[in-house]
């Protein structure tokens, strides 16, 4: 036994020794991401990427706040050269805590709309998800159907499904809410809506579609890649899918609410050129066009094709506010959700 | 036999002194205490009003929510697994020697994925609840069901998956009993019961407290079942508080929280030991005499035991094949295969550290008892109950800090750039691991080694072993069963482990656990299905050997 211990010791010291030497990949003809949007949804807009420059992507993904802090404890000797995450208030976050640098591209500033990237050119916004109203259409008539804040008017109350507020969507979806109307009109809001609920929030966004198709609830909300996938899902969820029919709600004097999902070049990025190429890259008619048909995404471009399936459930006309200013209020987010008692 | 007076004569001299072993136990401590230490030193810093407002809104709810959790999981624990422990070391009935190994095999099961199934199933939009609409014609209102994602619903997740451990140490203390006291209790005239409930309980009394101290840590610390029903605990709040709220200190600050929580467990525990102890002083061992059921207490009991397997095990596992069945052609392809490679290694690695550290720990805590060696493995197992992810930041931050400032100095003085040497490193991680997972392998290791009588270790003194000659050929042998629970249970938890393996894990390096939570979390559960079911299959294996090892571990049977 003490001899198997011994050997096995041997084994992982040189297992461990010839893994704290090997260097992180500096090399020429690299491109090192942390990505917070996951391996299957990001890897063919990297292979192809691979594909056109022959650089070769090195991948990490984790959550968003945790690659952050890695990225900010692993300080100046940080492998990473490009940020990617899924949610706009992050970039920023990462922003803030001087983990980006700006960046000047012609190709970017003209293939993203100013009002989806930094001003200083820290970040930029990939591809847009939408978060819009599912209902019963044997229960509900759309035409009571019109802005989110409607949906905290006291009519719908236990007839609204909607998932936890620890979800970055519903955080930027009541930042927006804030940036529009103020934090006051916002907390009145969240109360209103946790009055109205069919259930305590829980769940992912498919499952507030599952609630409405099964009758737990009148209203679900949700991002709409997710209707789309279900429609291409399980039997159970296609079948879901077709009992629930899409409304994009307006923002009072704006459009629908919309997030992105985007990226930024590392502050100490050791191969900064290839960071900037692959973020010129995805916002590329080629890689804009995978955005639209792997994640169901609208694609950030002008002129690129939304997904059919995506076009078949209504057009989206996006909330005009700049993104930049969801951020200032994200940590007052989360305290309304505490107090408006919002799991 | 009975329990052995404290003799006073300790195994060596009780000279204090230091010596490589006390050396050794503080350096362990020291190395694995130090992410709990940064965690901990959180409480230091300032942390804005981030509690004046927890305080007021959700602290209550935390609060509240974690006992309860704490208080079901141990009532579920300790009921489960030693009612199915003594069942199936003391009776004889129909289906006993299967259930003897089949019950440990819900430990194979993540928790995150039983949570996933039974949700997917239970709530309203799943399949029975919709049978049961169309099935009646009710409507919402016409009926009551129970609600799966619910604090309720998460003690039973957790005590499903979680009584092995119970079940586990309670049987191996069960079925080290020796038979003179058994029948020393039947000839004073006790039934079954009552041997069971004066004799054969008070006895595994150590193993039972451990096993479930083990599960309330796990408890504490999960982060998958709690988030996945919006249940709000400590651990749920930690990552609330970090992510929504943006502050990590205040997140570090509810982690020392925790932590305090933990450290109360882990007392009760010593407390509950006591001062007795627990070694054999009688070499006689026969077989254990078996209450032979017959009528409705056979049926009892096959049913008492088999409904925790079916209900923590062959459920959730044939959902997952049955999803998995649809998905596997797509999952099925040489990735799939590089991520088998890359857990089972990984959890190999892990266990091997986690064992080997534990030993030396648990031996050098023998070898020279006394204050120190006691409080370098108590705080050297504190890592269990941090969540993963609170874990790996402790783990990222002193590492990263030993990194920047080596390289600082080297441009300074030799001018060369040492870059990062530890943080983004299977090193890294392993660390993370053996800092999260020593509990579980000291807690084996050690209540192995207390019934390894001090005359042993005379007897090996007298005939001129010295204590690593004594530990290599008197102790490790004795303990093989216990080394192999060990590397077993650390094997598992790691395949299943995940938060600190998605912050800390090195470019392009994914798991089994890693590839099942992002699928998950994409809320498409059919696919993670394959991936899940691996991480079972991948834990099964170890689990049957370590239940074979435990069904021969009765000393005086070979």
């Amino acid at each position: 036994m003490f001899g198997l211990l011994s050997r096995g010791a041997l084994a992982a010291a040189a297992v461990l020794a010839a893994a704290s030497i090997s260097p992180p990949a500096l090399a020429q003809g690299e491109v090192n991401v942390y990505s917070a949007r996951q391996e299957v949804l990001i890897r063919p807009q990297l292979d192809a990427f691979t594909q056109a420059t022959g650089i070769k992507v090195n991948l990490i993904t984790a959550s968003e706040d945790a690659i952050i802090e890695r990225m900010r404890t692993e300080g100046r000797n940080s492998p990473a050269d490009v940020l990617l995450t899924i949610d706009v208030a992050r970039l920023i976050r990462a922003t803030d805590a001087g983990l980006l640098r700006p960046i000047k591209s012609a190709v970017l500033e003209q293939a993203i709309p100013s009002q989806y990237r930094d001003k200083d050119g820290r970040w930029y916004g990939l591809g847009l998800r939408a978060r819009v109203f599912y209902y019963n259409p044997a229960r509900v008539n759309p035409a009571e159907l019109s802005t989110y804040e409607a949906l905290a008017d006291p009519k719908w109350k236990g007839r609204v499904c909607i998932r936890s507020s620890s979800n970055t969507y519903n955080q930027s979806l009541l930042a927006s809410i804030i940036a529009h109307k103020g934090a006051a009109v916002a907390e009145q809001w969240a109360r209103g809506i946790v009055a109205n609920m069919s259930r305590p929030p829980a769940g992912g966004d498919r499952d507030q579609i599952s609630g409405v198709a099964s009758g737990e609830c009148d209203i679900g909300v949700g991002n709409t890649y997710y209707y789309v996938l279900m429609q291409n899902g399980t039997e159970a969820e296609r079948a879901a899918a077709a009992k629930v029919k899409v409304f994009f709600p307006q923002q009072p004097g704006g459009g629908t609410h919309v997030n992105i999902s985007g990226g930024g070049v590392a502050a100490n990025a050791p191969n900064p050129a290839n960071a900037q190429r692959l973020l010129e890259f995805l916002t590329s008619a080629e890689a804009q066009k995978i955005y639209a048909e792997v994640v169901f995404e609208y694609p950030v471009r002008a002129g690129v094709a939304v997904a059919p399936q995506l076009q078949a459930i209504g057009t989206l006309k996006p909330d005009t506010l700049e993104l930049s200013q969801l951020a200032a209020h994200q940590v007052e987010t989360v305290r309304i959700f505490d107090r408006a008692g919002w799991k | 036999m009975t329990t052995l007076a404290e003799t006073g004569l300790p195994i060596t001299r009780r000279r204090p002194r230091i010596d490589g072993w006390t050396v050794a136990a503080l350096g362990i401590a020291a190395a694995t205490t130090l992410p709990v230490l940064v965690v901990a030193a959180s409480v230091l810093f300032p942390a804005g009003d981030a509690w004046a407002h927890l305080a007021s809104t959700v602290l209550g709810d935390y609060v509240l929510n974690t006992v309860w959790l704490v208080l079901g999981v141990a009532a579920l624990t300790f009921t489960i697994g030693v009612a199915t422990a003594w069942l199936v070391t003391m009776c004889t009935f129909p289906g006993r020697r299967v259930l003897e190994w089949a019950l440990i095999l819900p430990l194979a099961m993540p928790a995150y994925a039983v949570a996933y199934t039974y949700a997917e199933v239970l709530d309203y939009a799943g399949s029975v609840q919709s049978w049961l609409r169309a099935s009646f014609g009710w409507g919402r209102a016409d009926y009551w069901f129970p609600e799966v994602r619910s604090v309720g619903g998460a003690v039973l997740m957790l005590g499903l998956v979680l009584y092995p451990y119970v079940y586990m140490l309670a049987r191996a203390a069960f079925l080290s009993q020796s038979v003179c006291l058994l029948e020393i209790s039947r000839t004073l005239g006790s039934g079954p019961w009552r041997t069971f409930l004066r004799v054969g309980l008070p006895m595994a009394r150590p193993a039972i407290v451990t096993g479930i101290v083990l599960a309330l840590m796990e408890t504490v610390g999960d982060y998958g079942v709690v988030q996945h029903f919006s249940v709000s605990t400590f651990s749920t709040g930690i990552f609330r508080t970090w992510y929504g709220l943006g502050n990590l200190t205040a997140a570090t600050q509810l982690a020392a929280a925790l932590l305090a929580v933990v450290f109360l467990l882990s007392a009760l525990e010593r407390f509950a030991r006591g001062g007795a102890a627990y070694h054999h002083t009688s070499t006689r061992y026969r077989p254990l005499p078996a209450f032979a059921l017959r009528g409705p207490k056979r049926f009892a009991a096959i049913t008492a035991c088999g409904l925790p397997l079916l209900l923590g095990f062959l459920v959730p596992a044939g959902l997952l094949t049955l999803w998995a069945v649809q998905t596997a052609p797509r999952v099925l392809n040489e990735r799939f295969w590089g991520y088998v490679l890359n857990s089972v290694v990984v959890a190999g690695l892990a266990a091997f550290l986690a064992v080997a550290v534990a030993l030396v720990l648990a031996f050098a805590a023998r070898l020279r008892p006394g204050a120190v060696t006691t409080w370098a493995s108590r705080v050297s197992t504190l890592g269990y109950a941090v969540p993963g992810a609170v874990v790996a930041v402790g783990v990222m931050i002193p590492f990263g800090w030993f990194d920047n400032t080596l390289d600082s100095w080297m441009r300074d003085h030799v001018g060369i750039s040492t870059g990062l040497l530890l943080s983004g490193t299977l090193a890294a991680m392993l660390f993370a691991y053996v800092v999260r997972f020593l509990a579980i392998s000291f807690n084996a290791v050690e209540s192995g080694m207390t019934k390894i009588t001090p005359n042993m270790d005379r007897a090996a003194r007298s005939l001129g072993a010295g204590p690593w000659s004594a530990l290599r050929r008197i102790h490790t042998p004795l303990l093989r069963g216990s080394l192999l629970t060990a590397a077993v249970l650390v094997f598992v938890d790691t395949m299943k482990e995940l938060p600190a393996t998605l912050i800390l894990r090195p470019f392009n390096f994914d798991t089994l656990a890693i590839r099942t939570f992002e699928i998950a979390s994409d809320e498409r559960l059919a696919e993670a299905a394959s991936y899940a079911l691996s991480i079972v299959i991948a834990g099964l294996l170890p689990v049957i050997l370590l239940s074979a090892a435990i069904a021969r571990s009765r000393p005086g049977q070979s």
